[in-house]
């Protein structure tokens, strides 16, 4: 076993190697004239107009944040899959109750109508959407 | 400059590193398709199937980071001389350009009368090898690329140079 582990540091060292005595020889042999020009952003030749930090949407954030949780749900649920059959109940149990929790965010999410791309009119208005239009009163408060 | 780049005096090692140096840049000079006109075509040509550019190392490249020969290919004009200089600056060096075509190494066809057309691109960058032709054949650009072979080959990164 230790052996094994052996491998594992060794496969690491040379990847260490491989990475950085490539940058050492290019450091010592490749000509560096920087300038100005040189160093400026790659448009196809234009200038470049303005600054790269443009403001996204919030809603974005929320998408992502939604996306992510489901995609690491399926990471976990293929090598899981895979190997289905030998680890027999308690597998299936524990991963039933994985899955309820996010179930159980993805209820929330719904609930609160951040799946919805325009949020004009919110269901059920509350916490952060109090100010918002919602069905039921159908009265405006606030921004929409 | 790089560290070790023109540091020593001319000796057996210092000259076969030149040699492996000069061995390792002159068989693999990516080149940066910069396709202005018909010599375009030519360029495509040569570098398709048939005249197969790879067999010599040459790549194209789509952006100036990851090129070593920038192929001005075709006629460049006021207009453009601005962006072929911009794009040769932002290459990484060692860099050489091509003047594909008499265009680019003269304003060719116009010459005298072309008011919007750039009178040869060594105006604005050193040129390394002039490819005549209107267009030139893919077999004039092999050449020209061959040459440009020798030359990287020939160039002594290491030694230093008798100023």
């Amino acid at each position: 076993m230790y052996r094994d582990f052996g491998t594992i540091f060794l496969f690491i060292l040379i990847g260490i190697v491989l990475v950085y005595v490539p940058l050492l020889i290019q450091r010592l042999v490749a000509p560096k004239n920087d300038s100005p020009d040189k160093l400026s952003t790659y448009e196809c030749g234009e200038e470049s107009e303005g600054s790269a930090w443009v403001q996204f949407n919030i809603r974005f954030y929320v998408i992502a944040l939604i996306f992510l949780i489901f995609d690491v749900e399926v990471v976990f649920l293929f090598p899981w899959a895979v190997v289905f059959k030998e680890l027999g109940l308690l597998a299936f149990v524990e991963m039933s109750i994985f899955l309820l929790i996010l179930i159980v965010g993805l209820a929330y999410v719904w609930k609160k109508g951040d799946l919805d791309w325009v949020k004009y009119r919110v269901k059920y208005a509350h916490g952060r959407y109090r100010k918002v239009i919602t069905e039921k009163e159908g009265t405006t408060v606030g921004n929409p | 400059m790089g560290i070790l780049e023109n540091r020593f005096q001319d000796n057996v090692v210092v000259a076969s590193m030149d040699k492996l140096l000069g061995w390792a840049r002159s068989t693999s000079p990516w080149f940066f398709q910069f396709g202005l006109a018909c010599c375009a075509i030519e360029m495509m040509a040569t570098a398709a199937s048939r005249y197969d550019l790879m067999r010599i190392g040459m790549i194209p490249r789509s952006s100036p980071r990851q090129a070593d020969v920038m192929i001005v290919a075709g006629t460049v004009t006021m207009k453009m001389s601005l962006r072929v200089k911009k794009l040769y600056e932002q290459m990484a060096d060692p860099k050489y350009v091509i003047a594909m075509g008499s265009c680019a190494t003269s304003g060719g066809p116009y010459w005298q009368h072309g008011y919007h057309v750039l009178k040869g691109v060594d105006l604005v960058v050193p040129v390394d090898v002039y490819i005549p032709g209107c267009p030139p054949r893919p077999e004039a650009l092999i050449e020209g690329l061959l040459k440009l072979q020798e030359k990287i080959q020939a160039d002594r990164p290491l030694t230093k140079k008798i100023a």
